[in-house]
């Protein structure tokens, strides 16, 4: 059995379909990225494994334990960071590591968060609140806590959303080392195809929902360390791509009704407005005496 | 002469510390019917130019000629996509779209000027969604609106700020689909900005790449020659794709690196955690320290 393990699972929200028939193995130390639409069912589908929800059937084991409660074998980095504002960098990590290797001496629990800050590289930051971060370096301090929890499997929820396009590469690249450094295993959460394809082993397109399910798993192999801009140049990579953009756009479309619809569009021209309007009378707007008439696909 | 030509455009604002140069003599010629793209990083004019040009901003230096006129504050010969759509929140899409299109088409009779919203709200996918609020619409929806709203009016020129860069990259693809078929059939002169590489390729004839601030101007342009009417899956296989993208990323990456002088950087309310202020900067390597520097 894998190590994480989705069978048939089934989630419902009154009377939706949230995720319908989701089955998922994920291998030990293996990086899978799970791309969707926003609304699909993303968070939802994290948070069965993490525990902060039940299926409503299916099983999520890990280990080959059923999944019941959120614990901290599993680590959370959520898109909105969720740092406690009145601790510093390093308080917020340590509270963590605190909470999970209980009966360690204080220097080495210390130790244990240093390690981690200096992973992300945000010592010179340790001692900042998080409103004193920008948004980069606030999801770093959120990587670091999840990682200083050694959890047995990391889920990442969207981290790089938030962030400008330029942090969020920087960020990507940051967690491909770290992740070559660690090994973990780790579920990605995302809506970006180029960010999965970047960073995972193996993605997996979520379907547009309601009752969004996975579709077929796409392999990445891309050698790393990868080149963002080398792989430009790689067929594989333009292969996965193409295949997996339009898988999701493709399962949007399927699931819209459409009818046909005739419109009629006035030729009339636009007015200028910097000359005055007619006192009296009403002119005629300008005409280009072409009626345009078509037939549009209503979505 | 050009259907829209940008000569000398300059700003300068007045600080503290002396005048702060943000856009330096940008010299841009676009053909009628023709699609532009800016692209450069946060910071770095390209939205100084296009409020410039939508008449939202002064113009310190230079001038701005759009069909044989010069321009001289803003008007509804420019069609603007704002990157959220300032949709008035209390009333329905429909009525958000009437508002320019009362203005714009008051020689017409009411039936055909409703006639013209519905079109335009149909086309962009709102068929069933036009009398709903701003609340009840998604994000992607209600950028649908602020497209509708643009092109009702048939302006001269459509201005396009980052008028997806709040959307998720899979609602992206799915709107620059809808802006282009649009376009496709009204062939407005067009200029858009955006930090997306694969958004530019996509919808442009042109990519204009612009130097970093201060004193930005137009670093290279490239060519963007594939066919039209664009497929998304056709472009991504011509052979080109890759390679223009690539090039474009080397751009953007190179200026990345470079740190922004911290006038022109448009730190939001954060403070900048400028490493270099840290009593002790040992941790991080010297390159990390540079980057974060461009993070803030």
């Amino acid at each position: 059995m894998a190590f994480l393990e989705l069978k048939n699972v089934n989630k419902i929200f009154g009377p939706h379909f949230v995720l319908k028939d989701i089955n998922l193995s994920i291998e030990k130390g293996e990086f899978v990225a799970i791309v969707g639409f926003s609304g699909a069912g993303k968070t939802t589908l994290i948070n069965l494994i993490a525990g902060l929800l039940r299926p409503d059937s299916g099983t999520v084991t890990l280990n080959d334990l059923e999944i019941t409660a959120p614990g901290p074998d599993r680590g959370i980095v959520f898109q909105n960071y969720s740092l406690l504002p009145w601790l510093s960098v390093y308080e917020n990590i340590y509270l963590a590591v605190d909470q999970v290797f209980r009966n360690w001496a204080p220097a080495k629990k210390q130790q244990h968060a240093e390690k981690y800050i200096a992973m992300v590289n945000l010592s010179p930051a340790r001692e900042k609140r998080p409103h004193e971060l920008s948004g980069g370096m606030r999801q770093r301090v959120s990587v670091a806590r999840a990682l200083a929890m050694e959890p047995q499997i990391l889920l990442l929820d969207e981290p790089l959303f938030a962030l400008d396009a330029l942090t969020r590469a920087t960020l990507q690249d940051e967690l491909s080392r770290i992740w070559d450094e660690n090994k973990k295993t780790v579920v990605l959460i995302t809506n970006d195809p180029d960010e999965g394809i970047y960073l995972a082993d193996r993605i997996i397109p979520l379907t547009a929902g309601p009752s969004a399910t996975l579709g077929p798993s796409f392999k990445v192999e891309i050698p790393r360390p990868r080149d963002r801009k080398a792989i430009n140049h790689d067929p594989h990579f333009k292969e996965i791509r193409r295949d997996v953009i339009e898988f999701m756009l493709n399962s949007k479309h399927q699931r819209r009704p459409s009818i046909t619809k005739r419109l009629v569009l006035p030729d009339i021209e636009p007015e200028d407005l910097r000359h005055p309007k007619p006192m009296a009378g009403r002119s005629l707007p300008k005409r280009r005496s072409e009626i345009k008439e078509e037939t549009v696909e209503v979505e | 002469m050009s259907y829209v030509e940008l000569s000398n455009l300059t700003k300068i604002y007045p600080t503290s510390k002396g005048p702060a140069v943000i856009v330096k003599d940008f010299n841009l010629r676009i053909a009628k019917g023709e699609f532009v793209t800016l692209i450069g990083h946060s910071g770095c004019g390209k939205s100084t130019v296009l409020s410039m040009l939508a008449g939202l901003n002064d113009i310190t230096g230079g001038g701005i000629i759009l069909a044989g006129k010069e321009l001289d504050g803003p008007g509804p010969d420019r069609g603007v996509v704002f990157q959220s759509p300032c949709l008035l929140p209390w009333i329905t899409a429909f009525e958000n779209v009437m508002l320019g299109i009362d203005q714009v088409f008051y020689t017409a009779g009411k039936q055909e000027r409703r006639e013209i919203a519905e079109y335009y709200l149909t086309v962009v996918g709102l068929g069933d969604a036009m009398h709903k609020k701003p609340a009840q619409l998604s994000q992607g929806m209600r950028q649908r609106v602020g497209i509708a709203r643009a092109f009702a009016l048939h302006p001269k020129m459509l201005l396009l700020d980052e008028p997806f860069g709040m959307l998720d990259s899979l609602t992206r693809y799915e709107l620059q689909q809808v802006l282009i078929q649009l376009w496709r059939k009204n062939k407005i002169t067009a200029l858009m900005v955006t930090h997306d590489v694969d958004e530019a390729l996509f919808l442009s004839d042109r990519v204009v790449c612009m130097t970093n601030g201060p004193e930005a101007e137009v670093g290279e342009i490239l060519d963007v020659n594939f066919q039209r009417p664009r497929e998304r899956k056709a472009v991504m296989e011509h052979p080109d794709y890759y390679k223009l993208r690539e090039h474009l990323i080397t751009f953007l990456e190179e200026r990345a690196h470079k740190p922004l002088p911290a006038r022109t950087s448009n730190a939001g309310p954060l403070p900048a955690p400028a490493a270099p202020k840290q009593p002790e900067p040992s941790h991080a390597s010297p390159s990390q320290t540079k980057r974060e520097t461009v993070n803030a």
